[in-house]
């Protein structure tokens, strides 16, 4: 027997396909729109959403039977907002650089609907380790799309991958640039990410029909 | 049948209970940590102000400060003179560099006298006259380091900002923005005029250094206004300074 039993292992695989949060949920796009002009900004947002994700649906899970129905959602809230203080807290004292590039998507993460998605729609009624699994499936999930969109955008946009310049210098007309080739501002702005998220989509529901919603 | 954590009086006791345990945990976090980070904040200052003048280890395209083993030992050998400018009286202070620029922009809004502080490095045989500055981007606060020589002309510069958007206003940090500027007056016919953030520049390359200009960013206009605005708000009030310099 593996790690995972088969319904565990669901749990983690399900968010990354048919039960993607953002292009069959239809959360966290905000974040999607945000932060995906880059590549290396996508990557710190899905690792920072991981984390956040799968300790925040363990301390719910684990409170589930304490916490009053009434008042759940600004628990919910407390708990996010604490997690990602402490996070930041512990990132300015021993890795000041990388809590600089993360200080933009501190509130960002604070607001992912997905957070409180997961805890409402599973962390509420389910045990811990099912939570954990499911977090971390979801955050993937995210991080995937993040990453897949921040990839496009940065390199049809300006040319370059993790700020490294893939296609040639666009001022100095080198590479692709010196056949005519230029760069698409377009891609930088964020409507241009609702687009890529949209072609995602597309794919994703052309490769399996079963997706799509009957009207 | 209602759960007993239904009940009115449970709900509030459990508010006051989380409230109490996350607000002591938080506040004790925060004053665990405080020196740290107040250390971290002290040695990024250093690196910054070094950083503008050119004592830095960047390769090729890359950002890279002096490490923060040996930043202290090279703020004190590079820096001469540590400057702070009120109301025309200049005086010495060897830890100018910790002013809040932020609080002496409030001060100044509330009708006092601000301090204005003023690096004086020494590299290579060269003088450079730091001097930080702080204004408003699109989301949140931007501040840089500017170098400069006695003429007022650029001689480095170290931008940052709080929250600008990545890919757009947050390259305002990165060196293809932050080099334009080097080389570039800030006077004009012996005149204050600044360095204008312009999308009509024309000149991506930066060749004309006595266009008051620098090449903005696309899809970063906001942000390249502010950085237009605080460089013409903030280096403004040195301008004396710089005068008085020549003068004697």
């Amino acid at each position: 027997m593996g790690l995972l039993s088969k319904k565990d292992a669901k749990l983690i695989t399900d968010p990354l396909t048919d039960n993607n949060p953002i292009t069959i949920q239809v959360l966290g796009i905000c974040s999607a729109l945000a932060i995906t002009a880059e590549l290396n900004a996508s990557i710190v947002m899905a690792v920072s959403v991981l984390f956040v994700l799968g300790v925040g649906n363990v301390v719910i899970s684990l409170m589930r039977n304490i916490i009053p129905s009434k008042i759940r959602i600004i628990v919910q809230l407390i708990v996010v907002a604490t997690l990602v203080i402490i996070v930041d807290l512990v990132l300015k004292a021993f890795a000041y650089e990388l809590s600089k590039t993360l200080g933009a998507f501190i509130g960002l993460i604070i607001t992912n609907c997905i957070i409180m998605g997961r805890f409402e729609a599973f962390a509420l009624g389910n045990g811990p380790w099912k939570s954990f699994l499911d977090g971390i499936g979801n955050a993937v999930g995210y991080g995937v799309i993040l990453i897949i969109v921040g990839f496009f955008r940065e390199l049809l946009g300006a040319g370059t991958l993790l700020g490294f310049k893939v296609l040639g210098d666009p001022i100095e007309k080198t590479g692709l640039y010196a056949i005519g080739y230029e760069n698409n501002g377009f891609m930088l702005l964020a409507p241009m990410a609702l687009i890529v998220v949209g072609i995602l989509i597309w794919v994703q529901r052309s490769r399996n029909p079963a997706l799509i919603e009957e009207n | 049948m209602s759960k007993k954590t239904d009940s009115n009086s449970y709900t509030i006791i459990f508010s006051v209970g989380m409230v109490l345990i996350v607000g002591s945990l938080l506040a004790f976090l925060a004053s665990y940590f405080k020196p740290t980070i107040d250390e971290n904040k002290r040695i990024e200052k250093q690196q910054n102000i070094l950083y503008a003048m050119g004592v830095n280890e960047n390769e090729e395209g890359s950002v890279t400060f002096i490490s923060k083993d040996v930043v202290g030992e090279n703020f004190s050998k590079y820096i001469t003179k540590q400057l702070v400018i009120q109301g025309g009286a200049i005086s010495e202070n060897d830890q100018a560099y910790l002013i809040d620029i932020k609080k002496q922009q409030t001060l100044a809004k509330e009708g006092e006298d601000r301090l204005f502080p003023l690096f004086i490095g020494e590299k290579d045989g060269k003088t450079f006259y730091v001097a930080p500055i702080r204004g408003k981007g699109l989301w949140d606060a931007i501040w840089a380091y500017v170098a400069m020589d006695e003429n007022m002309v650029i001689q480095g510069a170290y931008f940052d900002h709080k929250g600008e958007t990545a890919g757009l206003g947050a390259n305002i940090k990165l060196r293809f923005f932050m080099d334009d500027f080097t080389g570039e007056h800030l006077l004009s016919d012996g005149q204050f005029k600044g360095i204008d953030v312009s999308k009509s520049n024309n000149d991506p390359k930066n060749e004309d250094k006595m266009d008051n200009q620098v090449d903005a960013i696309a899809g970063a206009t906001i942000t390249g206004d502010g950085v237009s605005a605080m460089i013409k708000s903030e280096l403004r009030n040195y301008v004396s300074y710089f005068k008085n310099l020549k003068t004697n």
